[in-house]
């Protein structure tokens, strides 16, 4: 069945899930802009295509990390949490209150690489209860998307961190070549992990992991490393979403950075054809994926339908999406 | 895994009972320690008052967790209820000034019809539990948004509709003898019926129970419509308690009730679970809260409210690790 066919996966199938389930959420996506075309005045202006990148940036990047944890039959509730945590750290560290560096290149240096480290050090936890315990992933996922979100509270009070810094002013609002810094960066990810997924040694044990993790095991690969490295990548793709979030608010608000990203992360692995079985994983349907979820809401508000509209709109798409492409997927 | 087809064929092991019966009173030599904990540190804590206020704020949370765990049981999950909730406590007040009947019936009705297109497609059209109820989460809330617009609903006080969640009845509130009811006709459901045996059945192997010819689907089905029946009811419960119809109440309510039933000793992978140590692993969260309240209370030294949801993470870990190691000890 299924198992057999990954532990020996066809190349091309890695990359285009078979059947052209891509080819299903393309053509959505295509259906989307062109009846923006028509409908939407305006519509054809970089602004609106920089707005609607900024907004999904953060979603694509959480979402490449949870396409890889799905793809091994795997789930990750605690990106969000990991986030705020991030978000928390950052100011904290580059205002000099942590770490004991005064405010400086130095401070604004590790204001970017301790946060991320540390939402790493957390997925890697997340991992290591799963793989050392044989905690369910929803389960083991499920501690620190309820206590890190308080852990990141009690670091800043749950007071809001408003600053003003210019290295994060850059990632925020900075532009090369006219293109907002935080889009070169979640294409730079998005490449990286569709190469990784597609041409690496270690793109094919977590699939093989995600197919049948007891036929992985025999077969000799290291399961619990394969497993703990997913959701350390997990966790350190958060704490970049999560240095975003704060540079684009220029404010960081524990309560808030991240809130509901676990399900909206979700949500586009699954209309972007990722099986939550695992298994299989497209990244580039991810990104579509999450294309489509935020240009409806774009569709939806631009004609004056309110947000609470669009979730229901946005609910009645993820169950057709996932529908269709259980049918095609039936043999 | 291993206990699936055994628990089929042969019923339990004799070991693996025990192990479960071990974790399992686990759940309840915690929550007895920590009211004794609770009795021997603050003098008000078994006051009448106390007791009172944690079993009327907590009913709404057990209803919740009790449908929870029915849907667990047959290894599903309802990410529903939160916002299901909502929207019930939403439409019950706008129809509070007719009476409590009217308002109990539309919200419970809300909560059903959720539950409804919840079992539909999961039995019938066969898409992921967790995508699915993911989507009627989001609908879910964007209907009380729209219903609402997006403002609290004040209920009307002229009916007997806030008697339900501020009333007494034998000392005792209403809330905690509806929550009390449920739970005694769910033990009686799950342990002396049929459709409890199915419930089991399905979650330890659904295929062979599908091959057995037990009614899969409709049992499916009937476990998502009870568990939206419930979230529809602690809804109500919800609005008459504050006064007020909230659309944005409700978040988390899944996480804390999934949390709730893996803390009473179900496991996630369903096939195994009990209604009594549900109510349990629900009051012990609750308890974690009420004693934080009341260490700062004491002004010894204060805990900020964001040390609650650290606490509840890191108790979650201790007794899902301690599950595990009761589960694996040799027999």
């Amino acid at each position: 069945m299924s198992e057999l066919e990954v532990v020996a996966p066809r190349r091309a199938r890695l990359v285009l899930p078979r059947g052209g389930a891509l080819g299903g959420t393309l053509l959505s996506l295509a259906a989307l802009i062109l009846f923006n075309l028509v409908a939407t005045p305006h519509f054809i202006s970089l602004q609106t295509l920089y707005v609607n990148l900024t907004q999904v940036t953060t979603i694509v990047i959480v979402a490449v990390g949870m396409t890889m944890v799905i793809a091994t039959g795997g789930i990750d509730l605690s990106v969000g949490s990991l986030m705020a945590i991030s978000g928390a750290l950052a100011p904290l560290i580059f205002a000099g209150h942590l770490l004991g560096v005064g405010p400086g290149p130095l401070a604004d240096g590790l204001a970017f690489v301790v946060p991320v480290l540390v939402a790493m050090l957390f997925g890697s936890f997340n991992g290591w209860l799963i793989a050392r315990f044989r905690i369910q992933p929803i389960v083991a996922t499920l501690v620190l998307f309820i206590a890190g979100r308080g852990i990141a509270q009690v670091m800043t009070n749950g007071n809001l961190q408003a600053f003003h810094n210019v290295a994060f002013h850059t990632l925020g609002l900075g532009r090369v070549l006219g293109v907002p810094i935080q889009v070169w960066l979640m294409a730079a990810i998005v490449g990286i992990a569709t190469w990784v997924i597609a041409r690496t040694l270690y793109g094919r044990q977590l699939l093989a992991v995600g197919g049948n993790e007891a036929a992985a095991s025999l077969a000799g690969l290291p399961v619990a490393r394969i497993k703990i490295l997913v959701y350390a990548i997990s966790g350190l793709l958060s704490g970049i979403a999560g240095l975003i979030v704060i540079a684009i608010n220029s404010s960081s608000d524990a309560n808030l950075v991240g809130l509901g990203m676990e399900l909206d992360a979700i949500a586009a692995v699954a209309v972007g054809g990722t099986a939550l079985t695992g298994g299989r994983a497209s990244i580039i349907g991810t990104l579509l994926g999450a294309l489509i979820i935020q240009l409806l809401r774009y569709t939806l508000l631009s004609h004056g339908i309110p947000d609470a509209a669009a979730l229901v709109v946005k609910a009645a798409v993820i169950l057709v999406a996932v529908y269709i492409q259980q049918v095609r997927r039936a043999p | 895994m291993t206990s699936i087809t055994e628990t089929l064929v042969a019923g339990p092991k004799r070991g693996g009972r025990h192990a479960a019966m071990l974790q399992r009173q686990g759940v309840v030599l915690a929550l007895l320690l920590l009211i004794l904990f609770g009795a021997w540190r603050y003098d008000d804590f078994l006051g009448l008052y106390n007791v009172m206020s944690v079993l009327r704020y907590n009913a709404m949370f057990a209803l919740v967790a009790l449908g929870m765990g029915f849907v667990i049981m047959t290894g599903g999950i309802d990410l529903s209820v939160g916002a299901t909730a909502a929207l019930a406590s939403v439409v019950s007040a706008g129809v509070s000034d007719i009476g409590l009947g009217a308002g109990l019936a539309v919200g419970i009705a809300a909560g059903l019809a959720v539950g409804l297109v919840n079992g539909l497609v999961i039995a019938w059209a066969k898409l992921p539990a967790f995508v699915t109820t993911l989507a009627t989460m989001l609908g879910a809330r964007g209907l009380a948004l729209l219903i609402s617009g997006n403002q609290s609903v004040s209920v009307s006080w002229d009916t007997h509709f806030t008697d339900l969640g501020g009333g007494d009845f034998l000392t005792l509130p209403i809330p905690a003898w509806i929550a009390a009811a449920a739970f005694v006709l769910g033990a009686v459901l799950l342990n002396f019926t049929r459709f409890g045996r199915v419930v089991l059945a399905i979650g330890g192997n659904e295929e062979a129970a599908r091959l057995m010819g037990l009614p899969v689907r409709r049992t499916k089905l009937l476990v998502y419509v009870l568990s939206g029946g419930l979230a529809g009811l602690a809804g109500v419960i919800l609005a008459s308690q504050f006064g007020a119809g909230q659309p944005t109440e409700g978040q988390g309510w899944e996480l804390f009730a999934i949390a709730a039933v893996v803390v009473g000793g179900t496991l996630l992978s369903g096939g195994m679970g009990s209604v009594g140590f549900t109510l349990a692993g629900t009051l012990l969260l609750g308890l974690i809260f009420n004693i934080l309240n009341f260490e700062n209370g004491k002004g010894e030294f204060t805990l900020s409210a964001y040390w609650q949801s650290v606490i509840r993470g890191a108790f979650l870990l201790l007794v899902v690790l301690l599950q595990n190691r009761l589960a694996r000890r040799p027999s």
